[in-house]
């Protein structure tokens, strides 16, 4: 009984081994893509999965892929489960990944260990291990344009410079009760401490995302002077239903990058007018390669978006520049290594030595797109420039210029909190950036 | 035909009641263990051992230790998943304190934290039944999913909230952490779980395990004749919570390498109910089964448009996976309401007699 369904998976197992062996045999750039278009946070995940997998499709139909190398997504489904990520890292890893997109904190723990060991790169664009941005602690895995530490860093910055000096304040910290919502805390306790401002922290549990109602309760009795928000998912729109049913002040409400979409907002609609996210990609459709998309993939049948007007939203441009990182750093290896076909290793090199600076943005169709990255083999990722938009009932509207974290205060943290994660592994590899 | 015991004749005692009687079923098991410790871990792939066996073994052993308790002793639990957590947590801790102790003995040992937990949410069952226990058990639930996030001790004071496997090796060989080959993990597990399942094997079908049947059915008759309910339902909890205890220190340790509360929450619960009741209560092999069915059937439905080269959506293959599940769960509900394992008795009965059947 147990040994047949043994023997018949084992079959299945060789039948699985022999078709991986297949498909790593076309010449193509692998990159697999974890997505989530089911489960609860199903309404953010399909947008940026679309996001991401339309950029690299009009590449190979625009300019035949990258270097004259088509490049394959491959979607695995996730579900936004730990487990299941694993799973599909599994499942694809086998067959040349160049580097892993988890898009989701939970995911990306499990992965960092395995970068070095499978040699693939992990790029948690702008979430993830905080920490994972040193350079020389983490050669493996890169979280460029910023850290959440960064990110929190320019939100207290933007209400420094708003309640001139912050001083004196309450701020209240409003975030999905698991290691995402949890990795900025840290940061936040400590600039309360050197700026003197007081922090109340709200903790929503995943069950609880959709019930809020205790929590804003909590809100209205405390009177914070600010709202910052680390949501994701469904959590965000109910925040906001319930920040405006107790008449918190919107426009003193303020999310990070991942709880400013347009999902999150159109529920709450009017009512939410006047809320703040913090954004990495500019939305909207007006770039040339944004442009390129709608006319060789959407309009030629080749993009699963529902609608037409889901290009160009918050969450489909930031899957985009996810997207355009990836494959500027693919470039990057091809042009170090004079390799068309990479390896993760030689993509690790070209995530290294990424420069995406505004001229090549422009160059690329994408002016403005987002704040400059460059990487270097001490920093894989702090120090990123945020910028803020605000919701006016039916669409975002920028707000801010670029506004760049307290990097001499982050960047101490990190490492110290880089050095922590590594002290208990004794084969830890680091790297040595002379 | 292939079952024929002719000429197999039972000459003690000892021979009439063991646990395999017929000379098929043990030269059977000899060759599943065969297969199990020697040809898979030779020619499985890395994805067939990490993302297969290791996670149905470990799966399977929680379902054993939920079976000894709703399966063996009618107690209904969802607190598997908690309890889970605690062994994981608790060898986590311990490893942190002696790093250099052998990591199988230190999973072993945690699970006996785990009992003592469960020992504790299993008092109430000497008072209520059935319905009314789960919601106890449920209680245990999320107390303890709300200790793993709240009380920073347990996992370090980790920024991330998440306990990281460290590496550590035994018997000389690297076996927990990204270093550790997925065959010496997929050994440990697969060694931890046989000799779990042994003993467990063992306590059910001597004194102990009587007693716990005879409290699933019949408790008053049962204490009537001398079965004390205390000790039984106690002892039934406290077994139940070290096997699952254990699995979940291996999940975290042997599979995982890192792993937040939701790898413990109450859909972990369910799912090893769903193994449990899928499998046949109150049947080992039944927990084998159902692990088999709830978790590699999904990763063969999910592999088998990939293999037979079709391109279909990612997520209309997962809404799909979902249908067949439970189309298929509804199916064999229907044909045999015990369960997988009463379905291969029922099959094993009728091969002894094939091709003849009166």
């Amino acid at each position: 009984m147990f040994g047949k369904m043994v023997t018949g998976a084992t079959i299945l197992a060789t039948a699985l081994t022999l078709q991986t062996g297949s498909v790593s045999a076309e010449e193509t750039l692998f990159v697999p893509s974890l997505s989530y278009r089911t489960g609860p946070f199903a309404a953010n995940g399909i947008p940026i999965a679309n996001g991401f997998a339309d950029y690299f499709t009009m590449l190979n139909e625009r300019d035949g892929g990258i270097g004259g190398v088509k490049v394959t997504v491959e979607e695995c489904e996730t579900g936004y489960n730990a487990q299941k990520g694993v799973e599909c890292y599994e499942a694809t890893k086998g067959k040349g990944a160049l580097v892993y997109n988890p898009y989701s904190t939970g995911i990306t723990l499990q992965l960092i260990p395995k970068a070095p060991v499978d040699k693939i790169p992990v790029l948690s664009m702008g979430y993830g291990l905080s920490a994972a941005a040193i350079g020389e602690k983490f050669p493996w895995t890169f979280n460029y344009p910023a850290t959440y530490w960064d990110q929190m860093s320019s939100i207290i910055k933007y209400i420094d410079g708003k309640e001139g000096g912050i001083k004196g304040k309450k701020i209240g910290f409003i975030y999905l009760d698991v290691g995402y919502g949890k990795e900025p805390i840290p940061l936040l306790d400590q600039l309360a401490e050197e700026m003197g401002f007081t922090v109340v922290k709200f903790p929503v549990g995943v069950k609880e995302m959709q019930n809020q109602s205790s929590h804003w309760l909590n809100v209205r009795k405390e009177r914070p002077d600010w709202m910052i928000m680390w949501g994701w998912g469904a959590m965000n729109a109910t925040a906001i239903k319930e920040a405006a049913k107790t008449r918190y002040p919107m426009d003193r409400f303020i999310g990070n990058w991942w709880s400013g979409a347009n999902v999150d907002l159109e529920p709450a609609g009017e009512a939410g007018k006047g809320y703040i996210a913090a954004n990495m990609a500019a939305a909207g459709t007006d770039m040339p390669a944004i442009q390129d998309i709608l006319k060789y993939v959407v309009d030629a049948g080749k993009s699963k978006v529902a609608e037409r007007s889901d290009v160009g939203k918050v969450l489909y441009n930031r899957g985009v520049l996810n997207a355009v990182v990836v494959a500027e750093a693919i470039r990057t290896a091809q042009e170090m290594t004079g390799k068309k076909m990479i390896t993760g290793e030689d993509m690790r090199l070209g995530l290294e030595n990424l420069d995406f600076s505004a001229e090549r943005m422009a160059e690329l169709g994408l002016p403005g797109f987002t704040a400059p990255i460059k990487a270097s083999c001490e920093n894989h990722g702090s120090g990123g420039s945020i910028f803020l938009h605000q919701w006016n009932g039916s669409g975002w509207e920028t707000i801010t210029d670029l506004i760049p974290p307290m990097t001499e205060k982050v960047r101490a943290m990190l490492e110290e909190a880089a050095d922590k994660y590594v002290a208990d592994k004794p084969d830890w590899q680091t790297q040595d950036c002379g | 035909m292939i079952y024929r015991e002719a000429g197999q004749f039972k000459t003690s005692y000892r021979q009439d009641s063991a646990i395999f009687p017929i000379l098929q079923d043990r030269i059977a098991i000899i060759f599943y263990l065969f297969v199990a410790f020697i040809v898979i871990p030779l020619f499985g792939s890395d994805f067939f051992l990490n993302s297969m066996m290791i996670p149905f073994l470990i799966f399977a052993l929680a379902a054993i230790g939920l079976n000894v308790l709703t399966g063996y002793t009618g107690q209904i639990s969802l607190g598997t998943g908690a309890f889970m957590g605690v062994g994981a947590y608790s060898c986590y801790k311990l490893t942190t304190f002696f790093p250099e102790t052998n990591i199988v003995l230190l999973i072993l040992l945690s699970g006996f934290f785990a009992a003592g937990i469960g020992m504790i949410f299993g008092l109430p069952s000497l008072r209520i039944k059935g319905f009314y226990l789960v919601v106890t058990t449920l209680a245990a639930q999320f107390f303890l999913e709300w200790a793993f996030i709240r009380v920073g001790w347990l996992y370090n004071y980790n920024d991330s909230g998440a306990i990281e496997v460290p590496q550590r090796e035994a018997f000389g060989l690297i076996v927990t952490g990204p270093a550790a080959t997925p065959s010496v993990r997929y050994l440990m597990v697969l060694s931890i779980v046989v000799l779990v399942t042994w003993v467990v094997s063992n306590l059910i079908h001597g004194r102990i395990g009587r007693s716990w049947m005879m409290i699933r059915d019949m408790d008053i008759a049962a204490e009537l004749i001398g079965v004390r309910p205390l000790h039984a339902k106690l002892s039934a909890f406290a077994v139940s919570s070290y096997v699952a205890g254990v699995a979940g220190a291996m999940m975290v340790f042997f599979w995982l390498g890192a792993a937040e509360v939701e790898s413990f929450d109450v859909n972990h619960s369910f799912l090893i109910l769903f193994m449990v009741i899928i499998g046949g209560l109150g049947s080992l092999v039944g927990s084998f089964l159902g692990a088999a069915f709830i978790w590699m059937l999904p990763i063969v439905i999910r592999a088998v448009p990939r293999v037979l080269g079709l391109d279909i959506n990612a997520a209309t293959v997962e809404h799909l996976n979902f249908m067949i599940l439970g189309a298929l769960i509804i199916f064999f509900l229907i044909i045999e309401p015990h369960g997988l394992a009463r379905l291969w008795s029922v099959v094993k009965q009728k091969l002894r007699v094939w091709p003849f059947p009166y």
